[in-house]
């Protein structure tokens, strides 16, 4: 379209536009901060976050660049309202303004920081945070007491992780509410009260992500004491990764979650179901070959010279016995032989000396009342004499 | 819900896998007379079986530190919801 009295006009492209919009708009508003509320939050698969920030009568799009979101102390929520600090830009493309977000906080969030800031430059004097205070926690965990919220999905969460990993826990729940007033005596009094029942390996404090406020209790000096005074080791698992409080610093170890710190805490029962088949199978191997040992031993000393003696010495035995026997008899026949050969020779000395054949020869013997007269002065006359013949005796009278 | 007795008796995984840890070793070294051996090799088989069964619980035990009037502590047995 041409206007009369002005200078041909030459259409601009839509790039030309964009660029022209683009340049004045980048310098024109330089690094600045905005106030609004989070709505459309979405965590991009890539890392970056896209989101809208609006209040009643306006909304601008916000992308906040992967790069920077490890900077994040909160966790962005739709509804929450937030400081935004960062530039315009232009994405020509879709012809579209947004603002490149380079820091992001929680709105009013300035007291809290700075009390934050104060008690953990205050803890960290008195030597609180030092990691010769960091108690090792034990491999096998028994009893694990939990402080959190006796409602809502943390509790449920845990016990999952358990269930699944190491079921051979005791969870002792104390439970306490974990943000808004009063919740920060709840939670140092839930402490209190597991090292009072006593027999627990360790406590984990827990709670779900929220924004910094919700956290606020965690962040609290009576809470960060009741850790210290813990006699059982305590891990903190406090909202998200991003989260940092000061339990984190006071505890023996800080979970990034709730979930992770029922993950960090027990072993996984697989790994200790395989130790447990590897010493069965150790055990075994080793019991086995030890028999197998001793068996082929035993049967060694079955074929060995060793264990076979007692028969060879029998046998030698037995032979030698029988010498002996051998021996024995010739030796008992020779003797008999001499024996008989003296006995007769005895006989026939004996014979010769017998009285009977003296008689025949025609002595006789005289006894006077049994007894042997040799003598003619041992007899009187008129004494009764008995006269032996070879043949018989008979009595006599002396004159 | 009522408070229930203690399911769990006293038992650490601590103490029964360092047991059998040595169990295991005094039985690779094979220095140990045969009877002795056998008892062992059972007292080892035994705990692992222990270990084992722990493990195949299919949830853990949740109690519920509770305070009476007079603030003594109780356990409340959270299982059965």
């Amino acid at each position: 379209m041409q206007q009369p009295g002005s200078r041909i006009q030459v259409p601009l492209t839509v790039t030309e536009l964009t660029r022209r919009i683009k340049l004045a708009l980048e310098s024109g508003f330089p690094a600045l901060q905005v106030v609004g509320e989070i709505s459309n939050f979405k965590r991009h698969s890539s890392g970056h976050l896209y989101f809208t920030l609006k209040d009643e009568g306006a909304q601008l799009s916000a992308v906040m660049w992967r790069s920077r979101v490890p900077s994040l102390t909160f966790s962005p929520e739709d509804g929450m309202k937030v400081v935004a600090t960062g530039r315009l830009s232009v994405y020509e493309v879709r012809g579209s303004y947004q603002i490149d977000v380079s820091t992001l906080r929680p709105m009013g969030t300035g007291d809290l920081q700075m009390a934050f800031e104060r008690l953990k430059e205050k803890l960290g004097a008195e030597g609180l945070f030092d990691l010769s205070r960091k108690r090792v926690l034990p491999r096998y965990p028994m009893r694990i007491g939990i402080v959190t919220s006796p409602t809502g999905a943390v509790l449920r969460d845990m016990k999952h992780v358990f269930d699944r990993r190491f079921p051979a826990v005791e969870l002792v729940l104390a439970p306490a509410r974990v943000q808004g007033a009063g919740a920060a005596d709840e939670i140092a009094q839930a402490i209190r009260d597991l090292n009072g029942l006593g027999g627990l390996d360790l406590l984990i404090l827990a709670r779900g992500g929220g924004s910094l406020e919700d956290l606020w209790p965690f962040n609290e000096e009576k809470v960060a004491r009741a850790i210290a005074a813990s006699r059982v080791p305590v891990v903190s698992a406090v909202g998200h990764e991003v989260d940092v409080t000061i339990a984190d610093f006071v505890a023996d170890l800080r979970a990034p979650t709730p979930t992770a710190a029922a993950e960090l805490v027990v072993r996984d029962r697989a790994a200790i179901l395989e130790l447990l088949r590897n010493s069965c199978y150790t055990m075994q191997e080793s019991m086995a070959s030890r028999l197998h040992h001793h068996r082929d031993h035993i049967r060694h000393l079955l074929k060995s010279h060793a264990l076979n003696r007692p028969v060879d010495l029998l046998h030698r035995h037995s032979q030698h016995v029988d010498e002996l026997n051998r021996s024995m008899s010739t030796a008992v026949a020779h003797r008999t032989a001499l024996a008989e050969t003296r006995a007769r020779a005895l006989m026939d000395r004996l014979a010769a000396l017998n009285p009977q054949r003296v008689l025949k020869r025609g002595y006789a013997i005289v006894r006077r009342e049994g007894t042997v007269v040799a003598s003619r002065t041992d007899v009187r006359p008129r004494d009764r004499v008995d006269i032996t013949f070879h043949d018989g005796a008979v009595s006599s009278t002396i004159d | 819900m009522p408070a229930k007795k203690n399911s769990n008796p006293v038992f650490t995984f601590e103490d029964a896998l360092q047991r059998l840890e040595e169990i295991v070793h005094q039985l690779e070294d094979g220095v140990l007379p045969l009877d002795e051996s056998l008892r062992l090799y059972e007292e080892g088989i035994g705990l692992s079986k222990t270990c084992a069964d722990r493990l195949s619980q299919a949830e853990v035990t949740l109690k519920r530190l509770a305070k009476d009037m007079e603030g003594n502590l109780t356990l409340l047995d959270e299982n059965e919801e």
